[in-house]
C-alpha cells in the first residue's frame, strides 16, 4: 500500500499527526509531510488511522 | 520594443522551423511539402516514434512512444490533446508554432488519434493570434474527426496536463493531486493524452518521412537575456550552450537560466555541455521547454533567481498550503539576499527548502522555485558570500518584478492571401470561448 497525500486538500489541521508519528511530519507551516510512501505490512493501521483522522480527507492509501 | 528575430541553421536541419518561418503555412503550402499524405499504419508510426526517440518537448521530456501506448491501452475510448498553452514567460516556440504552422500541428494531433484510437480531439490555447491560425486552418481542411478549440486564459500552470483536462472539461484551468495521470483518466474520464504541439509537430514529421529521419533530431529553442533580441531557433541537440550562446550574442555571459523556470540557474561551466537530455541531467538541470536565458553581464543571477522566484510566486494557484508559504518563504529570503539583508539562518533555510519542498505540491511549480533557490546557491557560493557581506548593486537595479523581465514577445508570422481570406471566414476570436 501506499500513502498519498492530496497537497490542495490539506489545511494544516495536523490531526493526522498523533496517530501516524512516524508516517507523518509537520512542517514549518503546518501542513502534512509524508516520511514514508511505500508503507510495510505493520504501517497500514497506523496510515488508516491517519487517513480516517483528517477532517478534510486530504490523505488516502492507495493498493 | 524588441523584436524576436528567427533563426535558421546554416546548414543545419530545421525540419519544424521549416523553410519559411515568417509566413504562415496554408494548407496547399503544407500539402505541397507532403502534409497529411502519407500513409502510415498507426504500429508502423508509434514503432518509428520509439526508434526516433522522440519526447515531451512541453517541459517534462517523458518518452512519446510510453505515453501513446498507455494512453491506447487504457480502459475507454481516447482523446487526444494538442497543447499549446505556454506558460512560461521565456519561451515562444509554442504559440509561434500554432500561428505559423497549424496544419503541421493538426496532422500530428490526427495521427496521434489514430495511434490512441481517440474519437476526439482537442486544440488548447490561450493565444489570440493561435487560435484565429488554428480555426482557419481547420476551415481550410475538414479534418475527418471533431476537433475543438479550447481557449483558456494564459497562467503559468494552464498548460499543466491536468490543469488541461479539468479546463476542457469546463473547470477552471488549475492542477489536481497525482494519481490519477490524465492518460489513466482524462478527459470525461477516458485516457488522455495530452500532447505539447512541438512534439506533435515531430509527430507528423515522423509520418511525412521516409527511411531515416531527422524529426527527433533537433529542438525549438528561445534564446533571451543581455541586450541583444531574442531568438527562436532549432538545433540539434549535439549543439552546446555555447555555440548557442554564440548565436545569440558576443560577449560572455554571467549565467544561464535553463529550461524555462524548471531548469534552475547555472554557472558558466555548463557551457561546454551539448543539449543531450542526458548530459543536462547528469549536471542536474534540464531542457524544459527550451527556453534558455543567457544572462548579460549587468544581470546579477541572485536578482535574476528572486524575480523568476517572484513570478513563479505570483503565478501560485494558491491550491496548496505548503505551495503558498513555500514559494513566498523562497521569494522574501532571495529579495533579502539581493538587498543584502540575508543573514545565515536565510541561507540555511534556503538549503532546507530546496531539500524538502520538490514534489510536495500538486504540481511542480515549487519544485522549480526550490530548483532556483538550490541552484543560486550551489552553482555561485561566492557570489551569494559577497551578497551576505554588501548589497549589490546589479540587483539594487532590477528589483523582482514578478518575471517581467523574462518575457519574450511572439514572433507574428505573416499570413499569405488565401490563408488570411480563410481566417476572415473563420470565427472571430472573440465570440469563441470553449469550443
Ligand atoms: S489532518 Fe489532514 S489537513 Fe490536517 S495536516 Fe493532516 S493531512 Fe493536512
Ligand atoms: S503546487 Fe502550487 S501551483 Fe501547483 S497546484 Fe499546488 S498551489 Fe497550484
Amino acid at each position: 500500500m501506499k500513502l498519498r497525500i492530496d497537497s490542495t486538500r490539506c489545511q494544516g489541521y495536523g490531526e493526522c499527526l498523533p496517530p501516524a508519528p512516524g508516517l507523518i511530519d509537520l512542517d514549518e507551516w503546518g501542513y502534512a509531510r509524508l516520511l514514508v510512501v511505500d508503507l510495510t505490512d505493520d504501517q497500514e493501521a497506523a496510515a488508516r488511522a491517519a487517513v480516517d483522522a483528517c477532517p478534510n480527507t486530504a490523505l488516502r492509501l492507495e493498493r | 520594443m524588441t523584436v524576436t528575430v528567427i533563426h535558421t541553421p546554416s546548414g543545419g536541419p530545421a525540419p519544424v522551423l521549416g523553410p519559411s518561418p515568417d509566413r504562415v503555412e496554408d494548407l496547399a503550402s503544407y500539402l505541397a511539402r507532403g502534409g497529411y499524405r502519407t500513409q502510415v499504419e498507426p504500429e508502423e508510426l508509434l514503432a518509428r516514434v520509439e526508434a526516433a526517440g522522440l519526447r515531451g518537448h512541453g517541459g517534462a521530456g517523458f518518452p512519446t512512444a510510453v505515453k501513446l501506448r498507455a494512453v491506447r491501452d487504457g480502459a475507454g475510448t481516447p482523446v487526444v490533446v494538442a497543447n499549446g498553452e505556454e506558460g512560461e514567460p521565456g519561451s515562444v516556440k509554442d504559440r509561434w508554432l500554432l500561428r505559423a504552422r497549424p496544419h503541421l500541428v493538426l496532422d500530428g494531433l490526427l495521427r496521434a488519434a489514430r495511434i490512441t484510437g481517440a474519437d476526439r480531439a482537442y486544440v488548447y490555447l490561450s493565444d489570440h493570434a493561435a487560435e484565429r491560425s488554428v480555426r482557419a486552418a481547420l476551415a481550410e481542411r475538414e479534418p475527418g474527426l471533431a476537433v475543438e478549440v479550447v481557449r483558456t486564459e494564459p497562467a503559468y500552470v494552464a498548460g499543466e496536463e491536468s490543469a488541461v483536462v479539468r479546463r476542457i472539461d469546463g473547470g477552471p484551468a488549475l492542477p489536481t493531486a497525482k494519481p490519477p495521470r490524465v492518460f489513466e483518466r482524462g478527459v470525461g474520464g477516458a485516457p488522455t493524452l495530452v500532447a505539447n504541439v512541438e512534439t506533435l509537430a515531430r509527430t507528423a514529421l515522423l509520418a511525412a518521412s521516409t527511411g531515416r529521419s531527422g524529426a527527433a533530431q533537433t529542438v525549438l529553442l528561445t534564446l533571451s537575456g543581455g541586450r541583444g533580441a531574442p531568438v527562436l531557433t532549432e538545433r540539434r541537440y549535439d549543439t552546446t550552450l555555447r555555440q548557442l550562446c554564440a548565436t545569440h550574442r558576443r560577449d560572455e555571459p554571467s549565467a544561464v537560466l535553463m529550461g524555462g523556470l524548471f531548469g534552475g540557474l547555472l554557472p558558466l561551466t555548463v557551457l561546454d555541455l551539448p543539449l543531450e537530455r542526458s548530459r543536462l541531467a547528469e549536471a542536474g538541470t534540464g531542457l524544459g521547454c527550451g527556453a534558455i536565458r543567457f544572462l548579460g553581464p549587468d544581470e546579477c543571477p541572485v536578482s535574476v533567481a528572486a524575480d523568476a522566484v517572484d513570478h513563479l510566486t505570483a503565478e501560485s494557484s494558491r491550491q496548496c498550503g505548503v505551495c503558498v508559504s513555500g514559494t513566498r518563504a523562497l521569494r522574501d529570503t532571495l529579495a533579502a539576499l539581493a538587498e543584502g539583508r540575508c543573514d545565515a539562518d536565510g541561507l540555511a533555510n534556503l538549503a532546507r527548502w530546496a531539500q524538502g519542498l520538490p514534489g510536495r505540491g500538486a504540481c511542480a511549480l515549487l519544485d522549480a522555485a526550490a530548483r532556483l533557490a538550490s541552484t543560486l546557491v550551489s552553482g555561485f557560493p561566492e557570489l551569494v558570500d559577497d551578497h551576505r557581506r554588501a548589497p549589490c548593486q546589479a540587483c539594487a537595479a532590477t528589483p523582482p518584478e514578478a518575471g517581467r523581465r523574462l518575457r519574450v514577445p511572439v514572433p507574428m508570422p505573416v499570413a499569405t492571401a488565401a490563408a488570411s481570406a480563410v481566417a476572415n471566414l473563420a470565427r472571430p476570436c472573440a465570440s469563441a470561448g470553449v469550443g
